[in-house]
């Protein structure tokens, strides 16, 4: 195994690469924070109880003013930065990732199935990807949330927030997957090993989930991450437009929405730090994805 | 005149370098033509590109000393290497079809080439674009000159190329696998060509190929490589009519001889262990065996017709079809191996989809073992046929799942057909299926790509028999391996099917490795079948006129080299 890990072309490459061991540490430790938030955060920023008026405003603890316990500094709340932002990347994170999930699992199965079958399945199914690639995935978002307004009752609505965000991303999202799935799909029916598959008798089901997936998941990986970065994105646009998650409980961008109020009033934290917090996390994504398709692909190197 | 005196080439990766060729001395004179030979890995087109100043990085000349003429090629600088590329030294490719700017006419690219290398008029330099093509026997060079590569055929693209090697008038040309992705008749006149111009204009040749017959067709002198080493070099009719290195023997045993056909291939001593090995699959033999009892299937195949839908040329008219299939009627006598051969575009594929349902011919009817088979989608996924009928397709390196472990690949058959049940017992069978067709069984738990293309091809081989098939067919099972692999895997199916009574129907372009396979013969072109009869009697006496230029056309070793070694 040792010997398996040394050679590794992957770790190799990983092992050269300071942006993406600094990428990798960036998106853990996020990703650690973003877990464990309610043992970490000093507060819990949903219950009004835990923070008081008194302390609002604060600068972070360098600066004039900044007091011990507030590290990066209060809202006009008096909500503690940190805890803010490491519950509404918890959201941030939550959102994303299933919406990629189930942007994944739609847009493979229709992607494999196109490629599988062909002719006026994958006519149909690429047409349909073509006019959502048509719509501005805010459209989408805007589309969804208000038939979700219409349908749902007020109460049923407020509870229902975080999945109809979901949803909206990920129908947004499963373009690319379905894409990428039926071209990866298309070059792996012309090997030989499908071929004698289909010719054995096979069930297609297996032969497409059996035979076909395993050697398509190099790009799918690739997709994922990407695609788990935009997810994250497209979060923040929505909720820093208004369409997302209310003040309450705010995710990245419902936090940069609301520190916009104190962008020129001198309280630039409240604005700045859930700002770059988001573009590292973003960033640090990115910067695995196009890792993982240099590893997939070594051809683009 | 070329002198390599000891080169070594070393490529540098992370667990340090690696030799690629070392101790490598060659002399090439002026009208020369130096065949460079070796199966893939042995280093031969690294020669080339050493000389030619073309190591991909990070290879470099570890030391050794290149001379052309009496310039020292390794003491050149970036700049003067390059003005030698393409002016004293030039070089062809394998693939026409990629080593032409296809977005240029060949009259540009002729004339690029001359006005880089010599000052030159465009009128000039026009003349001799012309008078070149009409040297390499392009006719009505004047208008063909205003063409583009794609239309020429793959045999006038490749003079073209040759063409472009020779503006400017070099003293040495190295050829890598100039004839391989052409069919028989073309290489002969392409190899014809190149000894003309060897002979004619004093040009010297490094002829790389891994094919022997070619090596004996045009070559003077010959160097036989393996890894990265000199095995033997002398002149051709000696090295290869009377070989001294055990290495050339063998290799020269492997060689299919296209006029006489022998029971089995002479194989070194590894692969009579090898063998002896694979005596040990007694467990998959017998169980085999029990699966044998009914009688061997034969095949009939009776008015065959595939028709392909062309290209749509107007919106308007149907578009025009194209037949790969013209009207195909044979029969495979069960417990039988027949030859199927054609050039590229003949249709053999086509008919090898067609027998396993992978396409539906718009007429005709299959017969096996007495039965009617469906044709195309009607056969259903559970018709018996399935298991029946298996394949062995042309490239190992595609036709095994590459994320699925060899284990895994072995016991599906098993699985799919309901032969055994059991799990263990099914990788057991799997196992002993593995020694059978000479394999060790730990191979069992690793994946495809830990094994070389012979042994992939193995494993092939026992996935296909596992299903205890009556027919297999194989396509083209050998031409993506080396010769001595070939070989190994030819003397493979000739047991297993002398063993099991298989009917076999051999897909195959090498009309040599069809004489040694083959009890009847079919020679198909363009879709329709120019001849069929007994192999003895259509190789010994051939009655289409197809046929017989066929035969005459494939680059062999005359007979009497074979027969000293």
């Amino acid at each position: 195994m040792i010997a398996f890990l040394k050679r590794s072309e992957g770790l190799w490459l990983f092992s050269r690469s300071p942006a993406v061991i600094l990428a990798t540490i960036t998106t853990i430790a996020i990703l650690i924070g973003a877990v464990f938030a309610p043992w970490i955060a000093p507060v819990n920023p949903y219950d009004l109880a835990s923070f008081s008026l008194f302390d609002g405003l604060l600068p972070p603890l360098w600066e004039d003013g900044g007091r011990p316990q507030f590290l990066l500094g209060t809202d006009d709340q008096g909500r503690d930065m940190i805890s803010s932002i490491l519950y509404g990347a918890r959201l941030s994170l939550l959102i994303g990732i299933a919406a990629m999930a189930i942007a994944t699992v739609l847009g493979v199965s229709l992607g494999l199935a196109a490629g599988y079958y062909g002719g006026r399945f994958d006519a149909i199914v690429m047409r349909i990807a073509d006019v959502q690639l048509a719509l501005p995935a805010i459209l989408t978002a805007l589309l969804i949330d208000g038939i979700a307004r219409g349908l749902l009752p007020a109460d049923v609505q407020q509870e229902l927030r975080v999945w109809v965000l979901t949803l909206a991303i990920a129908l947004s999202l499963w373009v690319n997957f379905a894409r990428t799935a039926r071209a990866s799909t298309l070059v792996q029916m012309n090997k030989d090993y499908v071929q004698a598959a289909i010719m054995m008798g096979q069930r297609p089901i297996r032969v497409m989930f059996v035979h076909i997936f395993p050697n398509i998941l190099g790009p799918l990986l690739v997709i994922m991450t990407v695609d788990l970065a935009s997810a994250i994105l497209l979060e923040a646009t929505l909720s820093f437009l208004g369409i997302g998650l209310p003040a309450d409980s705010p995710s990245l961008g419902t936090l940069i929405r609301i520190g916009m109020q104190f962008l020129l009033s001198g309280e630039w934290w409240i604005l700045w730090i859930p700002t770059l917090f988001l573009v590292a996390l973003v960033v640090s994504i990115n910067v695995l994805g196009d890792f993982l398709r240099d590893v997939f692909n070594p051809r683009l190197r | 005149m070329l002198v390599i005196k000891d080169l070594a080439v070393k490529f540098p990766n992370r667990f340090g370098d690696v030799t690629a060729i070392e101790d490598v001395d060659m002399v090439i004179k002026p009208g020369e033509i130096h065949g460079l030979v070796g199966e893939s890995g042995a280093g031969k087109s690294t020669v080339g590109a050493a000389v030619i100043g073309l190591i991909s990085s990070p290879g470099y000349i570890a030391h050794g000393e290149l001379t052309l003429g009496d310039t020292d090629l390794r003491s050149l600088t970036p700049e003067q290497q390059h003005a030698i590329r393409g002016d004293r030294i030039s070089m062809i490719f394998q693939d026409p079809q990629t080593s032409l700017n296809p977005l240029m006419t060949v009259e540009d690219q002729l004339i690029e080439t001359i006005q880089t290398h010599s000052d030159v008029s465009y009128s000039e330099a026009h003349k001799r674009a012309v008078d070149l093509l009409e040297e390499i026997g392009i006719q009505n060079a004047k208008e063909r000159i205003k063409a583009y590569p794609h239309q020429f055929s793959g045999g006038m693209r490749q003079r073209v190329v040759i063409a472009l090697a020779l503006c400017t008038d070099p003293e040495l040309i190295i050829a890598d696998e100039p004839t391989t992705a052409l069919d028989v008749a073309v290489q002969h006149q392409v190899l014809d060509l190149i000894r003309e111009l060897a002979d004619r204009r004093e040009i010297a040749f490094m002829l790389i190929t891994h094919d022997i017959g070619v090596i004996a067709q045009v070559a003077d002198r010959v160097t036989v490589m393996r890894n990265g080493k000199v095995m033997e070099t002398g002149e051709t009719k000696q090295v290869l009519g009377n070989p001294q290195h055990p290495y050339t023997i063998a290799l020269m045993d492997a060689v299919p001889p296209l006029d006489e056909k022998i029971a089995r291939f002479r194989l070194p001593v590894e692969e009579a262990q090898a063998q002896a090995v694979a005596d040990k699959g007694v467990k998959a033999k017998e169980w085999l065996l029990e699966g044998e009892q009914t009688p061997p299937m034969g095949l009939d195949v009776r008015n065959l017709t595939m028709r392909f839908r062309g290209a749509r040329t107007s919106l308007f008219k149907k578009p025009e079809s194209f037949t790969a299939l013209d009207d195909v009627s044979f029969t495979v006598p069960g417990g039988t191996i027949t030859g199927l051969v054609g050039e590229s575009g003949s249709g053999k594929s086509t008919l090898a989809k067609v027998l396993t349902g992978l396409l539906t011919p718009q007429e005709g009817s299959l017969t096996l073992g007495g039965e009617e088979l469906p044709l195309g989608k009607a056969r259903g996924r559970l018709h018996p046929s399935r298991r029946l009928t298996q394949m062995v397709f042309q490239d190992p390196y595609s036709s095994l799942n590459s994320r699925h472990k060899i284990g895994y690949i072995l016991a599906e058959p098993l699985w799919l057909y309901g032969l055994i049940d059991d799990a263990d017992e099914r990788r057991a069978m799997g196992a002993a299926m593995l020694d059978l067709v000479g394999m060790p069984p730990d191979a069992m738990d690793k994946y495809p790509h830990q094994f070389s293309g012979g042994q992939r091809q193995r494993i092939a081989v026992a996935r296909a028999i596992l299903a205890r098939p009556k027919f297999l067919i194989c396509d083209e099972p050998t031409s993506a391996l080396d010769v001595s692999i070939q070989a190994q895997v030819l003397n493979l199916l000739k047991d297993l099917q002398a063993t099991f009574g298989l009917t076999i129907l051999f897909i195959t372009h090498n009309l040599s490795v069809a004489r040694q396979m083959s009890d009847n013969m079919v020679v198909l072109r363009n879709g329709r079948i120019e001849e069929q009869g007994p192999s003895e009697q259509l190789f010994s006496n051939p009655q289409a006129a197809y046929t017989k230029t066929l035969l005459s056309l494939t680059p062999t070793m005359p007979k009497e080299w074979r027969q000293a070694s």
